[in-house]
């Protein structure tokens, strides 16, 4: 009896301190996002009216939010279904065939990840500049130099494109990493006798790679949704700040814009609360679709 | 069995320490303010720069001094003009005030530096920060009524002087918005370095093509057209950021200045109004003749592009404050270049060009601990020492005659009211805040989709008309 005691103690004790730091700095932080989205506040005074639903009543009918809604599901839509599909053919070939310097693309792949938001978005906007960029000077050698520039951040319509762009070429080294390390341990004999059979290479990779690794790509898939609200943030704020005219406008830097810029601390949080929402709401939703038979090997 | 048990106890042990350790260091930091050694971690930071930092922040044992031992913690936004006049402005501030210690924190990005001990309760006694940044501390204290009325310190007499405050400050830069921001007539804000905002171009350009510089905006349309078959465009500006000094310049020499102060009062109808048709419309002319990718560059990261294609004889007018010369004197720039400067010319014809006169501002948090000291601070900002402090970083103070002391470029920038330009000064009043609604945003963000015909003048105009309402309702 004491040894369970003894037991009891001893377990509480190993998760005491993860739990105590989980609810100071998870929890409780959580619950005051909701609790600030109640109240109309600035921020610093003491003066916080308790509004009720209204930051939320406001925020259907707030036009420019419904913008940066829109323009972050384009972005999640967009940089998750190509980077996963990239990503997943550049680990298949890397992983599967035998290529000449195998090791260089790997690392080459995941340099953007260890790069900083702000070195990616100089590197991009050096890219997009319309009259020296890499991209329109390429393109010039097609249309022609004396033609009108593009105006990859400056054409409301192409502009958000340009930051899918540029949050894909981030985020490809990162999922191919983790697209490598599950598809390694997929057993040799398989695709050894799906040979033998005669089943081509993009047979195997869709009735054995893509199966077997399925638990991962579920995984991942939240990621991307989490990864993208964020990376985007960054993105933007350091590459176009919501321009040209709110064009680029998304969740998180339309949040910020409100909390701080318009003084609106209390909407601000509103709006988290609805990202956080809509996040786990997509995240959840992700992953009821995509539940299989988990398959032994 | 019994050494496992000893292991896994010392382990469980080791992780409550580090647990309470990460506890008791940050129980620390917010003890340090309590008990008047402020922030420790700003004090060390300015050591290197400050004068005043030398002095340990314990009071001195000096106990027999008559005068009364005190920390006033000043908070100044470093602009363009350096650090290095702050320190030296504490340092001739303490000298004159013996027992005054001066806490400085300067930094660029002030807001992230003081927000937050702010949002904890432990506020600076001064801070001098400009509205119109993009984390809005200013206004949010504004719009929170968390700032003390500065109509005393005008009363005051400056430090070591004898002349009241309001009489040494030139006469209509405390009857602004900009000074009184809920437009009541008491001021809030002490008005310190000043910019008058125009066009600047390459005046060499004019000389070399044998242009004249328009002073009327018909003048402006031919020499556009003329431009343009050089390959050079009229127009270009960094973001649309700095439309907010244009617009106001183009309000008021559309309607005078009574107008210009409802526009910023929001008052009804006034921006479907026939001046502020005018206004629109020729903002709407100007994207007509702006350079091509100039849209493309109003970023954070590319605005320095734009403001390049003057250099570069690329456009000729480009709307900014006088720090411009500053801004760019790295860069590369065409052969015979000199910088220019003009007041925005006037809208109605036979009318005056007006410029719009930007200038930082000076506030006590209604929270500050040290008031009085603050007060006091404020008013040594006007006295002949510190202007001379500051106009030696060419920091330019709105106290009469402190521009005399200008030299080359800066005195061209500053001597712009003296040849015939209207000074307009202010900015919309402050109302308590209204969520999804930004009157700046609607009224100079809208500028990149007029230029690439995104949008049309009328949806603008609606739009700032349906801001104004909102903000109206706003107003107190």
């Amino acid at each position: 009896m004491k040894k369970v005691r003894e037991k009891t103690i001893f377990i509480t004790l190993c998760v005491a301190p993860a739990v105590i730091l989980f609810i100071i700095f998870m929890l409780i932080p959580t619950f005051n996002v909701f609790k600030m989205s109640l109240y109309k506040w600035g921020g610093y005074s003491n003066n916080k009216q308790f509004v009720g639903l209204n930051n939320f009543k406001i925020l259907m009918e707030d036009t420019n939010f419904f913008r940066s809604f829109q323009n972050t599901v384009l972005l999640i839509a967009c940089v998750t279904i190509v980077t996963m599909a990239l990503s997943l053919i550049f680990a298949a070939i890397l992983s599967r065939e035998k290529i000449k310097g195998q090791n260089i693309f790997r690392v080459i792949f995941y340099i953007p990840n260890i790069l900083s938001v702000v070195v990616i978005s100089a590197i991009f906007s050096a890219i997009y500049d319309p009259n020296s960029g890499l991209l329109n000077s390429i393109i010039g050698i097609f249309r022609g130099t004396e033609k009108t520039p593009i105006l990859w951040l400056g054409d409301q319509k192409l502009v958000i494109y340009s930051l899918v762009i540029a949050m894909i070429w981030q985020a490809i080294g990162y999922y191919m990493v983790m697209y490598m390390a599950s598809m390694a341990s997929v057993p040799e004999s398989l695709y050894e006798s799906a040979d033998l059979e005669g089943a081509s290479k993009i047979r195997q990779f869709f009735s054995i790679t893509l199966p077997l690794i399925w638990t991962n790509i579920r995984t991942t898939l939240t990621f991307f949704v989490i990864s993208s609200i964020n990376i985007s943030f960054l993105i933007v704020k350091a590459l176009t700040n919501g321009g040209p005219d709110g064009a680029t406008e998304v969740f998180l830097s339309y949040m910020y814009k409100q909390a701080y810029t318009n003084s609106s601390y209390g909407y601000g949080m509103a709006i988290g609360v609805v990202v956080f929402l809509f996040s786990f709401g997509l995240s959840a939703l992700i992953n009821f679709v995509t539940k299989r038979e988990p398959l032994e090997f | 069995m019994k050494s496992k048990k000893v292991i896994s106890s010392l382990l469980v042990a080791a992780m409550a320490t580090t647990l309470l350790a990460g506890c008791g260091g940050s129980n620390d930091k917010p003890a340090a303010p309590a008990d008047n050694t402020p922030a420790d971690n700003t004090a060390s930071n300015d050591a290197a720069d400050t004068p005043a930092a030398d002095t340990p922040d314990t009071t001195p044992a000096e106990d027999d001094a008559p005068v009364e031992e005190q920390t006033l913690k000043v908070a100044a936004f470093e602009g363009g003009y350096g650090a290095e006049m702050w320190a030296e402005v504490a340092a001739a501030f303490e000298d004159s005030h013996p027992g005054v210690t001066i806490e400085l924190t300067i930094d660029k990005k002030l807001e992230d530096v003081i927000s937050p001990a702010m949002k904890a309760g432990d506020y600076p006694d001064v801070v001098h920060l400009a509205t119109g940044r993009e984390a809005a501390l200013t206004e949010t204290l504004t719009k929170e009524k968390a700032l003390l009325p500065l109509t005393d310190v005008l009363e005051m007499t400056v430090p070591g002087e004898s002349v009241k405050v309001k009489d040494k400050i030139i006469p209509g830069f405390l009857d602004t918005l900009a000074t009184n921001p809920y437009g009541d007539g008491v001021t809030y804000y002490a008005p310190m370095f000043y910019s008058p905002c125009g066009l600047f171009y390459n005046a060499g350009l004019f000389k070399e093509k044998g242009w004249d510089v328009p002073t009327t905006w018909e003048e402006m349309w031919t020499l556009g057209d003329t431009a343009k078959a050089d390959g050079i465009a009229l127009f270009t500006y960094p973001t649309t950021g700095y439309f907010d000094a244009f617009t106001y310049a183009t309000l008021s020499s559309a309607g005078g200045p009574e107008f210009f102060d409802s526009c910023m009062t929001y008052e009804d109808g006034i921006w479907e109004s026939e001046n502020a048709t005018k206004v629109f419309e020729l903002i709407a002319k100007l994207g007509t003749y702006t350079e091509g990718t100039t849209v493309a560059n109003a970023n954070n990261d590319n605005f320095t592009k734009n403001q390049q294609l003057i250099l570069d004889n690329k456009a000729i007018f480009c709307p900014n404050g006088t720090w411009l010369p500053g801004e760019m004197a790295e860069a590369p720039r065409a052969d015979g270049f000199e910088w220019g400067f003009m007041a925005i010319p006037a809208v109605n014809a036979g009318g005056e060009g007006c410029s719009f006169c930007w200038f930082e501002q000076m506030w006590i948090p209604a929270a500050a601990q040290n008031q009085d000291m603050a007060k006091e601070f404020v008013a040594y900002m006007y006295s002949d020492e510190a202007a001379q402090i500051f106009a030696k970083s060419t920091a330019i103070q709105p106290i009469t005659g402190v521009s005399d002391s200008l030299e080359g470029d800066n005195k061209m920038f500053y001597s712009i009211y003296d040849n015939g330009a209207t000074a307009v000064m202010g900015g919309f009043a402050s109302t308590a805040p209204v969520e999804g609604v930004n009157m700046l945003d609607t009224l100079c963000g809208t500028v990149n989709s007029i230029v690439s015909g995104d949008k049309t003048v009328a949806d603008w105009q609606a739009a700032v008309e349906e801001a104004s309402d909102k903000l109206r309702a706003a107003m107190e």
